[in-house]
């Protein structure tokens, strides 16, 4: 009857293969009109004018700006730091900042409209790249040892820069809500497409000076996020919100496409640089380095996406002597935003490309250089925690190498450059340091007559959440999987998890709700079979209708933080993973393509291992579209090849074969030793293709995507 | 959707004679074939101003074929301006004659696409990325323009008159495309932005020594230097490397640079048997 480590049915698969589920454009409300946002066409300046064509029939239209927030409320996204608008008022920071909104029955009449409405600006200069930023939005610092000393003790010093682009987070449904204003005029329920609930419901109760009470956020079917539906939901639904309480009405508000893409937030473009004192035996003794992201014209999540992106930077690999210097920089871009990976992914392309350079300049091979500097139990990270227990980064490697069996190269002559590259990466589960204390995440479980229901706010997004936490509790009750169903995420019947971000619901969220079942049991006494156990729960149920059992998150022991001087156990656990990805370069064409990419990850404990692997597989796949083609064109602060034909992911013919094998090396405090997977997938392909095609041309590139127009660059200038 | 659909008004003939006379009598109308280009238009709005009327051909089936002749010894492949991609694919004739067509064909868009999209709509919206022109340029190809007034024929070197525009007037509709092929191996290579629904960065394709382009200047173009080298009994990759820069005049956009252009192409010309020995 045991369920975790088996591929059981999805929990919501039937409704949605089936076409059932309902996604936010299905819905529709009686009354209800469409939003539509009028956006900046200037990168910076400030507003002179906003100006509405008296030709024009105005009837029907409900148009809002920042002066319709009501009083009581703030024009301010909350977030981290209290800088972004939800409408600007007298000056703009970036391209496509939101100004004005209207709304109207006929959704065709809005685009007419919008043609008659005229923003005046008086442009100011702006700063459109990172290359040329100099504004600090955020900075830290984390530091082990001596450098100097460290670097006294190398025989040889080595120093590298790498970039990574923009990248766009892709799903497949665009951002949507739908907002329902109160029959008292005093509350409102916002329905959507979004990772986070509960932080929609702060913004829009801040936005709106409204009580919990008065703000209900419901999330409906969700066709993806990859961290793209982390913090704008927030925005989008304080629109509609604005909308809906101006006209009195239900207001929809759905992206297309173009405006998803040019509008909506992108992985952090960063700068990595290195500068590391080796031996001549390959021993790592000093890493200096700094990590540069480009933040966007606000501040939003940046920080935190530093503070993982600096943890990160070393990579897996132990030093005695560290200095990781984090910095955000402002541009005047769309704001950057959370992305699958939140920083990891960027940093460690860093390290694992300068790997493979100290490894070549010390006529090292870069396998033997990781293992000689990899992590093992009882060695000590940047930060200053000890690993112990759950370190797995040399088992992966050598799982990598003997999963990835040589090929053999073709008899005829194909004409292609042939090269294979490895990456060895970690990645911290759950929020960093002492977020999770802060989060203090609730989740539990519900009694009914015929099963339990689980109440939790994480969200299912495709990645398999419902049928994962279903799992859990069905073992940790010893029940069948079927008895257990989960209410839908609505901030007025489940407890705030915590945001479906950072690796955290299996681990975390997972853990808690665990816990609650194990609460539950308590209460029912023991029983020795599921028929058992529904006699009790109903004998307990007709003492005790709405029966509920709410835990929350308790910290292990032993994880300590400190904030202020960024030392202490950054996560309590982490994942590990090794990709060796082999690239086939066309000569001709300059192209690069990634044949095959393995993936060997320990996640802890596989509790469902198809969509575990599925999981990888599409995170390494989004990792090869970032490594070789996504690229986000910017022209004057806009994204320039905002459509599906321009911004180019790839495709089933260019995708490799992916081979990926799951290592379970249990995490005593995550539910039945699972540890974080949905964002470990995307740290490593990008530098092992690169390193491949290193190994394919002779040429070193350090910047993705690797288009072929780089590439021919590259190998010009040899 | 981004265009006021609610406005465009859809005109649709049930024979060429009645799409020709409403070509004819109204002004403004904007022939749709398979709607592959125009749709993508409509949805992000960006249709040229005033485009709201459209003629829908999809029905005309008497458009909808392919032919095959002999002139002397050579082939001519005759097609209906509604032949479409799948069409070309899963035609013997042109896997006999033209097989480097269908292997164009088979890189356009999707199997959707290729459903859809039209070999007459490929020559009419104009585009220099279309991935069919480059072989129909490479071939003797004459395209049969028709109005009320009765048909011309003008030969495909002469229909581009710039980016996006020909000499076809409003209302003519092409309506066939007789491709004469020469004799000689056929080559063919899209490169483009993915391995599959690509918009091409470089397109090629040559029959003998007549080679043809695309993507890399405001029309599809043929290497007439290079031709005229090897004509001339020039066989030297070097020169007809050099030569091609006069040919072609590549430009940098979001897709790609005009370096890159220019290199692909010079390395895809080397690819050919002429300097393949």
């Amino acid at each position: 009857m045991k369920c975790v480590g088996k591929n059981v049915l999805r929990a919501e698969g039937e409704d949605k293969v089936t076409g059932r589920a309902k996604y936010i454009d299905d819905l529709s409300f009686p009354g209800m009109i469409y939003g539509h946002t009028v956006r900046s066409s200037v990168a910076r300046g400030r507003i002179l004018s906003v100006a509405r064509d008296p030709a024009f029939d105005w009837g029907g239209f409900t148009l809002v700006d920042h002066r319709a927030i009501p009083p009581g409320g703030r024009n301010i996204v909350a977030m981290i730091v209290e800088d972004q608008p939800f409408l600007a008022v007298d000056e703009v920071r970036h391209r496509e900042e939101p100004i004005l909104l209207i709304a109207h029955a006929d959704p065709e009449r809005l685009a007419e409209a919008v043609a008659h409405i005229e923003v005046h600006y008086a442009p100011e200069p702006a700063v459109l790249d990172l290359e040329h930023a100099t504004t600090v939005l955020k900075e830290l610092t984390i530091s082990k040892g001596d450098l100097e000393q460290g670097f006294a003790q190398a025989d040889r010093v080595v120093e590298g820069s790498y970039f990574t682009g923009a990248q766009e987070q892709l799903y497949i449904e665009p951002n949507g809500v739908i907002a329902v204003p109160g029959v008292d005029g005093k509350s409102i329920t916002v329905y959507g497409s979004m990772q986070c609930p509960y932080y929609v419901q702060r913004a829009l109760r801040l936005l709106l000076g409204l009580d919990e009470t008065q703000v209900r956020v419901v999330q409906t079917t969700t066709g993806g996020g990859f961290g793209g539906k982390e913090e704008y939901p927030s925005i989008l639904a304080g629109h509609a919100a604005l909308l809906a309480c101006a006209a009195g009405r239900p207001v929809k508000m759905v992206y297309d496409r173009l405006e998803d893409l040019v509008a909506t937030t992108k992985r952090h473009p960063a700068r990595i640089r290195h500068r590391t004192g080796v031996q001549r035996d390959g021993t790592l003794v000093a890493m200096e380095i700094e990590v540069d992201l480009d933040g966007g014209a606000y501040v939003t999540l940046s920080p935190v996406v530093l503070s993982r992106a600096s943890i990160h930077a070393t990579g897996p690999y132990r030093a005695p002597h560290v200095r990781v210097r984090g910095r955000v920089l402002q541009t005047n871009t769309p704001p950057t935003g959370a992305f699958r990976g939140f920083g990891a992914p960027q940093s460690q392309f860093g390290i694992e490309l300068h790997m493979d350079r100290i490894a070549e300049e010390l006529g090292i091979d870069p396998v033997a250089l990781r293992q000689k500097n990899l992590y093992a139990s009882g060695d000590v990270t940047a930060t200053g925690q000890r690993l112990d227990g759950s370190v797995s980064a040399h088992e992966v490697l050598e799982r990598a190498l003997q999963r990835h069996v040589k090929k053999k190269r073709p008899k005829k002559k194909d004409g292609l450059l042939r090269g294979t590259g490895v990456a060895t990466f970690f990645h911290g589960s759950g929020f960093t340091g002492g977020g999770e204390v802060k989060l203090a995440s609730r989740a539990g479980i519900e009694l009914t007559p015929r099963n339990v229901r689980l109440l939790v706010g994480s969200t299912e997004i495709g990645q398999g959440t419902r049928t994962m936490h279903a799992q859990i509790v069905a073992d940790t009750l010893a029940i069948p999987y079927e008895w257990v169903e989960t209410a839908d995420p609505d901030t007025a019947r489940v407890p705030d998890s915590g945001p479906t971000v950072a690796s955290r619901t299996c681990m975390v969220v997972g853990r808690i709700l665990q816990r609650a079942a194990l609460d539950l049991q308590q209460a029912l006494g023991p029983y020795r079979t599921p028929d058992e156990f529904r006699r009790r729960s109903r004998k307990l149920l007709a003492k005790r209708p709405a029966l509920q059992f709410i835990a929350q998150y308790d910290r292990p022991g032993d994880i300590r933080w400190d904030d202020a001087t960024y030392q202490g156990d950054a996560y309590g656990a982490y994942a590990w993973g090794c990709n060796i990805a082999d690239v086939e370069v066309d000569p001709i064409t300059y192209q690069a393509r990634c044949t095959r990419l393995t993936a060997v990850i320990d996640i802890g404990k596989a509790i469902h291992p198809l969509l575990a692997c599925g999981q990888i597989e599409g995170g390494s796949l989004q990792a090869v579209g970032w490594a070789l083609y996504e690229e986000v064109v910017m022209r004057d602060g806009r994204m320039a090849n905002g459509q599906l034909t321009n911004y180019i992911i790839p495709t089933t013919l260019d995708t490799p074969e992916i081979l990926v094998e799951l290592v379970e090396n249990p995490y005593p405090h995550g539910p039945f030793g699972a540890k974080g997977v949905g964002e470990c997938p995307v740290d490593g392909p990008a530098a092992a293709i690169l390193n491949a095609i290193r190994q394919a041309t002779g040429v070193r590139l350090n910047a993705i995507p690797a288009t072929p127009e780089k590439i021919m660059q590259a190998m010009d200038a040899r | 959707m981004k265009s006021p659909v609610r406005q465009f008004e859809l005109l649709r003939p049930r024979t060429l004679r009645e799409a020709l006379t409403m070509l004819h009598n109204e002004s403004g109308l904007v022939p749709l074939a398979g709607g592959t280009d125009l749709l993508v238009l409509m949805n992000a709005g960006t249709l040229p101003r005033g485009t709201h009327r459209f003629l829908d051909l999809w029905g005309l089936d008497e458009l909808r074929s392919i032919r095959r002749t002999l002139i002397g010894r050579r082939p001519q492949l005759v097609f209906g301006a509604l032949t479409t991609f799948t069409d070309c694919i899963s035609s013997r004739t042109v896997l006999r004659d033209l097989p480097i067509l269908a292997q164009a064909a088979r890189e356009v868009g999707g199997p959707q696409i290729q459903n859809r999209g039209t070999l007459g709509g490929n020559i009419g919206n104009a585009s220099p990325a279309a991935d069919s022109l480059p072989v129909l340029r490479a071939a003797d190809t004459e395209l049969v323009l028709s109005s009320v007034a009765g048909e011309r024929r003008i030969p495909l070197a002469d229909y581009f008159t710039g980016y996006r525009t020909s000499v076809r007037r409003s209302d003519e509709l092409i309506t066939a495309i007789e491709v004469l092929v020469p004799p000689g191996k056929q080559s063919f290579r899209k490169v483009g932005t993915r391995a599959a629904q690509a918009i091409s960065k470089v397109v090629l394709a040559a029959i003998g020594k007549r080679i043809a382009l695309g993507s890399v200047a405001p029309t599809v173009v043929r290497a007439t230097s290079v031709e005229r080298y090897l004509a001339a009994g020039g066989s030297e990759f070097e020169t007809a490397r050099e030569l091609l820069t006069d040919d072609i005049h590549p430009i940098d956009d979001i897709r790609s640079t005009a370096a890159y252009r220019l290199r692909v192409a010079q390395n895809l010309l080397g690819q050919l048997p002429t300097f393949q020995r």
